[in-house]
C-alpha cells in the first residue's frame, strides 16, 4: 500500500528537503489492554531506507521509541529535478510498504 | 510428481534460506535497541563508550514536553564525514530511540518523533570519520497529560 507513507520534498537548487509522515501503530510492547489487562505485543517500524534514484541515500533504524505515526525529515544532497526519491520501511512482524515521488 | 524426502529437504531448505535472507541483509542492531542502559547502546552499536562533546553537533529538543509520546527531536551537524547519528533517550527502558546510517549525499540533519517515558537527559551521538562526539539536552516531561 502506497498509501500509508506521505512524502513531502522541497528542492532547492540542489538540495532537497524531504519529510515524511509513516502511518504505523508503533506499538512498544509495554503497554496493556484496558479491557483485557493484556500486554500488546510489540509491532513498531524496525528501519527506513530512503533512495535517490535507485541509490541508498539513508537508512534510519528505530525502536519502539519512535512515536506513533512516525514523522521523518532529511535532507539531500545532489539531487536534481527530476530525480525518484523512494522511502519504504519494514516493521518487526515482516510488514513493509513504500513510496516514492518525483522531485521538481 | 514424484516427491521423495531428498527433493522434499532441498526445497524445504531452499524456503528457509529464502525467509532467513532479508533478515540478514537487514542488519538492524538488535543488541543496541535491547540495550538497558545508554553505556550498554554505545556498546553494542559503537564498540566504545568514550564520546567527545562537540559544539558543532546541534541538538534540538523541546524544554519540556507535555506529551512524552510525543516529543520532537532534530539533530544536525557540522561535522565532515557523518556516518551515523543516533539518538539516545538516558531514562528510557530501551535508551536507543533511533539511529540514522547516512549514506553518501545524505546531510548530517534528521528529524524525527520520539517517546519518552520521563524527564530524561537526551544525547545525540554523531560518529564523523570514524570518530564519537556527542551533544545531550535535558527534556523535562510533564506526566499525566492531563494539563496537570
Amino acid at each position: 500500500m502506497a498509501s500509508d507513507i506521505r512524502i513531502k520534498a522541497k528542492l532547492t537548487v540542489d538540495t532537497a528537503e524531504v519529510k515524511t509522515l509513516m502511518k504505523h501503530n508503533m506499538e512498544t510492547g509495554t503497554r496493556k489492554d484496558k479491557k483485557t489487562g493484556e500486554t500488546v505485543p510489540a509491532h513498531y517500524i524496525t528501519e527506513v531506507k530512503c533512495e535517490l534514484n535507485g541509490k541508498l541515500v539513508m537508512t534510519a533504524n528505530w525502536g519502539p521509541a519512535v512515536s506513533k505515526n512516525p514523522y521523518f525529515a532529511f535532507t539531500v544532497k545532489g539531487a536534481k529535478s527530476g530525480d525518484v526519491l523512494k522511502v519504504s520501511w519494514v516493521d518487526n512482524k515482516g510488514g513493509s510498504s513504500s513510496a516514492e515521488t518525483t522531485l521538481s | 510428481m514424484k516427491l521423495n524426502r531428498r527433493t522434499f529437504m532441498k526445497g524445504a531448505a531452499a524456503v528457509t534460506a529464502l525467509m532467513a535472507a532479508p533478515r540478514a541483509l537487514l542488519a538492524w542492531p538488535e543488541k543496541a535497541f535491547k540495550a538497558g542502559s545508554s553505556e550498554e547502546v554505545m556498546q553494542a552499536l559503537f564498540g566504545g563508550t568514550s564520546v567527545t562533546e562537540s559544539d558543532s553537533i546541534v541538538l534540538n529538543a523541546p524544554d519540556i514536553a507535555e506529551n512524552g509520546r510525543v516529543v520532537p527531536i532534530s539533530v544536525s551537524s557540522s561535522l565532515d564525514g557523518v556516518e551515523n547519528i543516533s539518538v539516545i533517550v538516558v531514562e528510557n527502558p530501551s535508551p536507543l530511540a533511533a539511529s540514522f546510517d547516512l549514506g553518501p549525499g545524505a546531510t548530517a540533519d534528521v528529524s524525527t518523533r520520539i517517546k519518552m517515558g520521563k524527564t530524561s537527559n537526551v544525547i545525540a551521538v554523531v560518529k564523523a570519520d570514524g570518530k564519537l562526539y556527542s551533544a545531550q539536552k535535558e527534556v523535562k516531561v510533564t506526566i499525566g497529560g492531563c494539563g496537570g
